[in-house]
């Protein structure tokens, strides 16, 4: 698949209150291309509350409801049982969150969903942090990262939100990246057809949360996957499947690249680099990496 | 054919809700709710009840699964009892606010620490201002048609709002009673299915819920308190056609007993206002003029019709609830009610709080102290003076 | 579109919700189509659409929206759009 593939149709209407460079949006023009018109979205508290743009008018094109911020999940449930209620099994249903709203306040909420067997697909953004409340630290913002919360650098790791997932043996989950478009695209279009509940994951650099120049998103998502920071991959029925350059990884086939190809772009992480490098906490992020490698060829390869 | 049923308050509301054919129950077991919705799940085996059950992992996705069904378009309930409903509070607010009309029965309970599952308004009192209609109810009888009627008033295009039917634990919702169950066909004859007043369709891409500015957001709240206005008329007129279609009546906003030449008013909620009667009957053989005004419905709060009591009579009232640092709630809205406009006296009781059984005799004792002008403003019932 | 008679928080589509979005841009996108080769990766990674696509894969600027982020610009592997400042003098 190209991108030339990738359908012209558009339910993301410009003009919206989303930042410059934002990865949301990017993301979303995905979702909606590879979803189509007959898919209705449910939204907690997140960036895309913003994004959506002011009452009375909206910048989508998809039917989208606001929901509390751990609830998303929940009321996907209820979504999708007043429609099937009402014989309208066609729909897709849709809960769109950040990672504020999956990894920490919303996981009860999209756990039980899981295991309830919901049948829609969760889209978990990732940009790292609360990135609409003004960059504080979330479960998901790894270790050494400023943020306004943690000022000196971040003192724990990332929570690994894919083996969480995966602990619930959903029919299909993944992992995906804004700056590889395709394979995000290819993973929602087979998400679609899958009966169940479904988790796609979107890393989603954001240029004001991670202190980078705005026309450097989709770079900064490269170097995400190339560092092996962030890895792609898909789980179908409990067969996971690294995708792209990190099957390579994966593989053996390519080295990923030093975290500091991606960390001393990002003002998060400027602390480690000036006055003087932060040797020690460098090491500590390169380790942990490694470690994931190490345990995802271990389970996986 | 109106069949008797002899069941508990909550087996009694399953029933009530099974018949008004929900598409959707969300629910979360919580004493003393769980028989309600164990009642649910017996008539979703039996078949009797055709919805979808989401069993889900907490009363706040509870109600957020509820909130994502209205908005389908579809009729909805639950029902959950203290920390429960303290735990959806956030949700209520959504529910009211977003305009859709989820109906919940909310059996009334201790709220910890420590932990004590008997009866006591606190729960639902401290939900008042989330915008829900809110009925007290003092039988099972009276549950079972404050749930069918709670429906056509929440699902009513001028209303539109989330109904909480609040009955005291254990002496309604584990207390078998007596009831008469209309069957199906007059039920779906009284009630119409839901119009909703706005929903979530592919065809009609609508974003609910972002940002609002100030003074857009001043009109939905208007809006909401004059669709609270309009409840107070509906509420009415249900009552009457209820009473039409089935013979029963158990009041509207408020249900009047012995009021007529009556020197004090009582005014109680839910269980206490049973018991009231009893009460009530007892000074009215010894020659002391008392009459009951039960209030049924605490939000929209019958201000004007409390107004008029007044002007005939002294008002006590009891509260199963406080406001730590103020007072019962009922006893701050009653006087609320009067204010500038009457030269009424109104003494206020605390009285069963934390399940405490507050039977008639205590409630004659209360009475008789007010006569006696022994009464202070607001006094704790066995625990001050009395 | 069909407008509910409720009065909650219910909003419809528009183009430029938020106004029109190209007052933000500092930068503004040249895009040189002599040099472009139609891989598209300026529309696909566009994050306000705002990039059109033709049927034959050439595209152009909708200048009332874009934001003016530079990404078409960064992705663009022939270097056939270049930033501007926005009221630079020619």
């Amino acid at each position: 698949m190209a991108i030339k593939d990738l359908p012209i149709e558009e339910c993301y209407i410009p003009g919206s209150a989303a930042c410059p460079g934002c990865p949301a949006t990017m993301a979303l023009r995905i979702v909606y291309k590879a979803l189509g018109k007959n898919t209705v979205k449910i939204v907690p508290a997140c960036c895309t509350a913003v994004i959506e743009s002011l009452h009375p008018y909206t910048s989508f094109d998809i039917p989208t409801m606001n929901i509390a911020f751990e609830a998303a999940a929940a009321g996907a449930s209820g979504v999708e049982a007043g429609f099937r209620m009402q014989g309208k099994t066609d729909i897709t249903v849709v809960a769109w969150a950040g990672d504020g709203g999956t990894y920490d306040i919303g996981i009860q909420a999209l756990s039980g969903a899981l295991e309830r067997n919901t049948n829609f697909i969760y889209i978990c953004y990732n940009n790292e942090i609360y990135s609409n409340t003004g960059i504080q630290r979330s479960g998901a913002t790894p270790y050494g990262a400023w943020t306004t919360t943690t000022v000196s650098g971040k003192t724990e790791f990332r929570k690994e939100m894919g083996e969480i997932i995966q602990a619930h043996h959903i029919p299909y989950a993944a992992q995906a990246c804004i700056a590889y478009p395709e394979d995000l695209f290819k993973k929602l279009q087979k998400a679609k057809i899958i009966h169940g509940p479904r988790y796609i994951e979107i890393m989603a650099p954001c240029p004001p949360g991670w202190r980078f120049p705005m026309e450097k998103t989709v770079e900064m998502g490269t170097m995400a996957v190339e560092t092996g920071a962030w890895a792609l991959y898909e789980v179908e029925n409990d067969k996971v499947t690294f995708n792209g350059r990190s099957k390579l990884i994966m593989e053996g086939k390519v080295e990923r690249k030093p975290i500091e190809d991606w960390i001393k772009y990002q003002g998060r992480f400027r602390h480690l680099f000036k006055p003087k490098k932060d040797i020690k906490r460098i090491k500590a992020i390169e380790d942990h990496i490694d470690q994931m490698w190490e345990r995802y060829r271990k389970c996986y390869l | 054919m109106t069949e008797v049923m002899i069941d508990t308050g909550n087996y009694i509301a399953a029933k009530a809700a099974v018949m008004c054919k929900p598409d959707v129950v969300a629910a979360y077991p919580i004493t003393p709710q769980t028989t309600l919705v164990e009642g649910i799940a017996k008539y979703l085996a039996t078949g009797e009840y055709k919805g979808e059950y989401i069993c889900v992992e907490s009363e706040h996705s509870a109600m957020a699964a509820c909130i994502g069904a209205s908005a389908t378009g579809v009729r909805t309930f639950t029902g959950t009892s203290s920390h429960g409903l303290l735990l959806m509070h956030e949700m209520l607010h959504w529910a009211a606010l977003a305009r859709l009309p989820v109906i919940m029965c909310n059996i009334n309970r201790v709220v910890g620490p420590g932990w004590n599952i008997w009866a006591d308004e606190n729960d639902s009192i401290s939900q008042r201002d989330t915008g829900w209609i809110q009925f007290y109810c003092s039988s099972n009888q009276e549950i079972f048609d404050t749930i069918i009627q709670s429906f056509k008033l929440g699902e009513h295009e001028k209303i539109s709002l989330p109904v909480m039917i609040s009955y005291n634990a254990f002496i309604l919702s584990h207390t078998s009673m007596p009831v008469f169950v209309p069957n199906q066909k007059d039920v779906d004859a009284f009630l119409p299915n839901r119009a909703p007043k706005w929903k979530l369709d592919p065809d009609n891409p609508i974003t609910f819920g972002n940002i609002i500015l100030p003074a857009e957001y001043e009109k939905v709240r208007l809006d909401m308190q004059k669709s609270h206005e309009y409840a107070k008329k509906l509420i009415l007129e249900i009552s009457k056609e209820w009473k039409q279609r089935f013979g029963r009546y158990h009041g509207d906003l408020l249900e009047f007993y012995k009021c007529d030449g009556a020197d004090y008013i009582l005014l109680s909620m839910g269980a206490i206002g049973a018991e009231s009667k009893a009460a009530i009957d007892n000074l009215r053989k010894e020659g002391l003029k008392f009459g009951l005004a039960r209030v049924r419905c605490f939000r929209p709060f019958p201000k004007e019709e409390i107004l008029k009591l007044s002007k005939k009579a002294d008002l006590i009232v009891i509260d199963r609830n406080i406001s730590p640092g103020m007072e019962g709630a009922l006893f701050t809205e009653v006087k609320a009610s009067l204010y500038d406009n009457t030269d009424a006296k109104v003494c206020g009781f605390i009285a069963g709080l934390g399940g405490k059984d507050v039977p008639f005799g205590d409630i004659e004792k209360m009475c008789k102290k007010v006569i006696n002008g022994k009464a202070r403003h607001i006094e704790w019932f066995g625990l001050e003076g009395v | 579109m069909k407008k509910y008679d409720v009065v909650t928080t219910i909003s419809y589509p528009k183009k430029g919700a938020m106004g029109k979005t190209g007052n933000w841009r500092v930068f503004r996108p040249i895009l040189d189509k002599d040099k472009c080769v139609k891989c598209l990766r300026c529309w696909i990674f566009c994050p306000e659409a705002t990039i059109t696509r033709h049927k034959d894969d050439s595209v152009d600027i909708d200048y009332v929206y874009c934001k003016g982020c530079g990404i078409c610009a960064d992705v663009c592997k022939v270097k056939a759009i270049i930033l501007e400042r926005e009221g630079k003098k020619k």
